[in-house]
């Protein structure tokens, strides 16, 4: 599903490198978990695999069931099916969350040369899913983001997630902010997508995520490089011992 | 609930009648139909010359010679900041219409030359008497509007006007109303913006051709919306049209303006005037969807917009709403006012004004506070994108009478790139000291994060600068009539395109 060798990148305004080759494979179906200190490139990686501006790739390669993503301006990949749930989901005043989301289900469709959805459609589907969710009608009427808890739009990300159907989906932090009940919604949410195709790259710093999200396999990620690899076991090692031990390990 | 998925659909249906409208000015086409013109230039014939081919009382002819005579005095104003050659006044030409409107004047809509009609339809403005205008849904199944269609000098035709007749509404060209209703005519006509208000005002006066008039009797709530939709046609010549409408006693109407223009090399002038009276308990909603062509990337050609519309608000509880949508025109200079006399009278003014390569907009409202507990509000959204300047100019005057007077004025800009500018220029004068203003002005650039958070979700560039520049703009969009916020979504969503990448 996706591949990623040796991936340079650097930031494009200043001569800092952040990546330092980041190697990743994950394959149908699988979930992953990326774990690692703050600052060591989790969300680069996936700003990069998203094709977000600010940012030089130097080496390396990233492709989405064979298709090289880097060439890809960012609408291209999200219909190509990769989608990234944002550490920081951004507000968009006076845009309808539903409008906002009925946007860009049909730009993908029509990408994709899909029938676009109706509104009596979309309407339904959309209502289902943030039912499940506890989303209610007043949040799908506000404006994206704008002035919801934490929680609210974390919830929010994984509703736009489950309306586009990814193939890839790339979770950055989404349950920091999350109080335990609206862990477990959110972590539903996830596994329900989860259909043995669809694959997950799950970005966290705690262990408790992943009791309701159980991954195949975990990276430990450090200084830009992903450091070690290993099962589920891996996140518990880290839950227990913090990361000296892996990085005294490598060093 | 139901109220929402029309809401909502009128968005998302915009951004996809932006993609299918991907060209740039969809409504530069010109129709190919003989135009009879006056001879180039302005004179005293000339104003005579248009007096008569309107068949015009007397009076008439007289207030317009008056009104030559003094423009002859005036000069031009320099103090907008707005930058475009000098206008050649002898190099226009001041009347232009279809031949076919002329001699044998059709008497209904149904003898009107074929090729004017189309143009209408092709623009989505169908003349025939449907109930629905093209393209938008009507959420409740028969809400009409009626159409006058100014085409160049001329009123083409208005639609609807026995259903108005019954309800006692007059909706006509205001050549016909000096014909039909000269007392009306003559007691209202420049007694909102007199004769010598400004130099463009004074040229209408002495030179308009046609224009709507509108009269609402006492306690009639119009049955329904009114629009004069205005096309410039013929090459190299001036559109001076003149808008009066009526609000009685308790009466109210709702009105729509809408303008579009060909694709020339040259720059054309339009300067139009408006005059809204509003009697106690009165209200009058007016909308505009200006459209003309803006000119090419390097400013080439394109309307020069010089309008001057004003409200009073003659009695109590008075009401008035100017909106309006300017995406259009090569240089705009327009400030909608609102005299609010009576007392309790209230005045609104919501704007939308976009400007993109080398266009240049500078336009704004007053606010004319003189009777006791009168209200303003102004919302005004600028947007600027290539290379072009916006300005917004705003004056809130509280008179020593306007005991408890309050206005509210929310000004904010957006600036799409860094070639393109805004500016804000308010001005207060307060001389009453129970009366309150406030004033609050924002700007900010379009957020590369929501550009980015929009694409990942799967809508191009363009798509996501629609959709992030209608949420900023939702409060003045939110407050046209529902026929006309679908198309003036559209509209944001056009004007801009090319702004990014
Ligand atoms: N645009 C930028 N400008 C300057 N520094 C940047 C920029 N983007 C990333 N960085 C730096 O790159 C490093 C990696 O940041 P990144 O956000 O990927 O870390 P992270 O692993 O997601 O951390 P956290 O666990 O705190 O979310 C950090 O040192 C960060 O400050
Ligand atoms: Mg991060």
């Amino acid at each position: 599903m996706l591949n990623i060798k040796n991936l340079k990148v650097g930031l494009a305004e200043e001569d800092k490198q952040i990546l330092n080759g980041v190697d990743l494979n994950i394959g149908e179906g699988e979930v992953h978990a990326i774990m690692g200190p703050n600052g060591s490139g989790k969300s680069t990686t996936s700003y990069v695999l998203a094709g977000k501006d600010g940012y030089n790739v130097t080496a390396g390669s990233a492709e989405l069931n064979g298709e090289n993503l880097l060439d890809m301006d960012p609408e291209e990949r999200a219909a190509a099916g990769l989608f990234l749930a944002f550490q920081y989901p951004v507000e968009i005043p006076g845009v309808g969350n539903m409008t906002f989301l009925r946007t860009a289900v049909n730009a993908q469709r029509k990408a994709r040369g899909e029938k676009e959805l109706t509104a009596g459609e979309f309407l339904k589907i959309v209502r289902e899913k943030a039912k499940s969710l506890k989303i209610d009608a007043e949040m799908l009427k506000r404006p994206v983001n704008v002035g919801f808890s934490g929680g609210e739009k974390k919830r929010n990300e994984i509703l736009q997630m489950a309306m586009l159907e990814p193939k890839m989906c790339v979770l950055d932090e989404t349950d920091s902010g999350l109080d335990v009940d609206a862990m477990k919604l959110v972590a539903e949410g996830v596994n329900a997508l989860r259909d043995g195709k669809r694959s997950f790259l799950v970005i966290t710093h705690y262990q408790r995520l992943l009791d309701h999200i159980k991954p195949d396999v975990v990276h430990i990620m450090a200084n830009g490089k992903i450091i070690k690899t290993g099962g589920p076991e891996l996140a518990l090692e880290v839950e227990q011992n913090g990361y000296a031990d892996i990085l005294a390990e490598v060093a | 609930m139901t109220d929402m998925i029309a809401k909502d659909g009128v968005e998302a249906e915009t951004v996809e009648a932006v993609k299918s409208l991907s060209g740039k000015y969809k409504y530069g086409f010109s129709t190919d139909v003989e135009i009879e013109y006056a001879p180039l230039g302005l004179s005293e014939d000339i104003v005579r010359l248009i007096s008569e081919k309107n068949d015009e009382p007397e009076w008439m002819l007289e207030w317009r010679l008056q009104a030559f005579e003094r423009w002859k005095q005036m000069k031009e104003p320099d103090w907008a900041m707005v930058d475009y050659p000098k206008i050649d006044f002898q190099d226009i030409y001041y009347y232009a219409r279809p031949k076919s409107m002329s001699e044998d004047k059709p008497k209904s809509l149904d003898e009107v030359d074929p090729k004017l009609l189309e143009t209408y339809e092709k623009l989505g403005i169908p003349l025939k008497e449907q109930a629905l205008l093209a393209g938008v849904e009507v959420p409740d199944g028969d809400r009409k509007v009626a159409v006058d269609a100014v085409f160049d000098s001329v009123s083409v035709g208005t639609t609807f006007q026995k259903e108005l007749k019954n309800a006692g509404v007059i909706f006509m060209s205001i050549s016909e109303a000096l014909k039909e209703h000269p007392d009306l005519v003559k007691k209202y006509i420049g007694s909102v913006v007199p004769q010598s208000d400004n130099f463009y005002a004074t040229l209408n006066s002495a030179v308009f051709s046609d224009g709507s008039f509108v009269y609402i009797p006492e306690g009639v709530k119009c049955p329904m919306e009114l629009s004069t939709y205005f096309r410039i046609n013929a090459e190299n010549t001036g559109q001076f049209e003149r808008t009066l409408i009526i609000a009685e006693k308790g009466s109210s109407v709702s009105y729509l303006e809408g303008c579009t223009a060909p694709q020339r090399d040259v720059a054309q002038l339009h300067a139009a005037v408006v005059e809204l009276v509003i009697q106690e308990d009165a209200e009058i909603k007016y909308s505009t969807v200006q459209n003309w062509y803006p000119g090419d990337e390097n400013g080439k050609g394109g309307i020069y917009n010089f309008v001057t519309k004003r409200a009073d608000c003659r009695g109590d509880r008075a009401k008035v709403m100017w909106t309006q949508v300017e995406t259009g025109s090569a240089v705009t200079w327009k400030y909608p006012s609102c005299i609010l006399r009576g007392n309790e009278s209230q005045g609104e003014f919501y704007s939308i004004a976009i400007a993109n390569n080398m266009q240049q907009a500078d336009t704004g409202t007053k606010m004319i506070h003189l009777g006791k507990n009168t209200k303003s509000r102004i919302v005004s959204k600028g947007i600027s994108a290539g290379k072009a300047q916006n300005t917004y100019r705003g004056l809130v005057s509280m008179h020593p009478k306007a005991e408890n007077a309050r206005n509210y004025t929310q000004c904010d800009s957006l600036l799409i790139g860094d070639k393109c500018g805004a500016h804000t220029v308010p001005y207060i004068e307060v001389k009453n000291n129970t009366a309150r203003v406030e004033h609050e002005a924002t700007t900010s650039k379009v957020d590369d994060d929501q550009l980015f958070y929009c694409r990942q979700r799967g809508m191009d560039e363009e798509e996501a600068v629609a959709l992030v520049v209608n949420g900023f703009c939702k409060e003045v969009l939110q407050a046209l009539p529902m026929e006309f916020a679908m198309e003036a979504q559209a509209l944001v969503a056009i004007s801009l395109e090319g702004s990014v990448g």
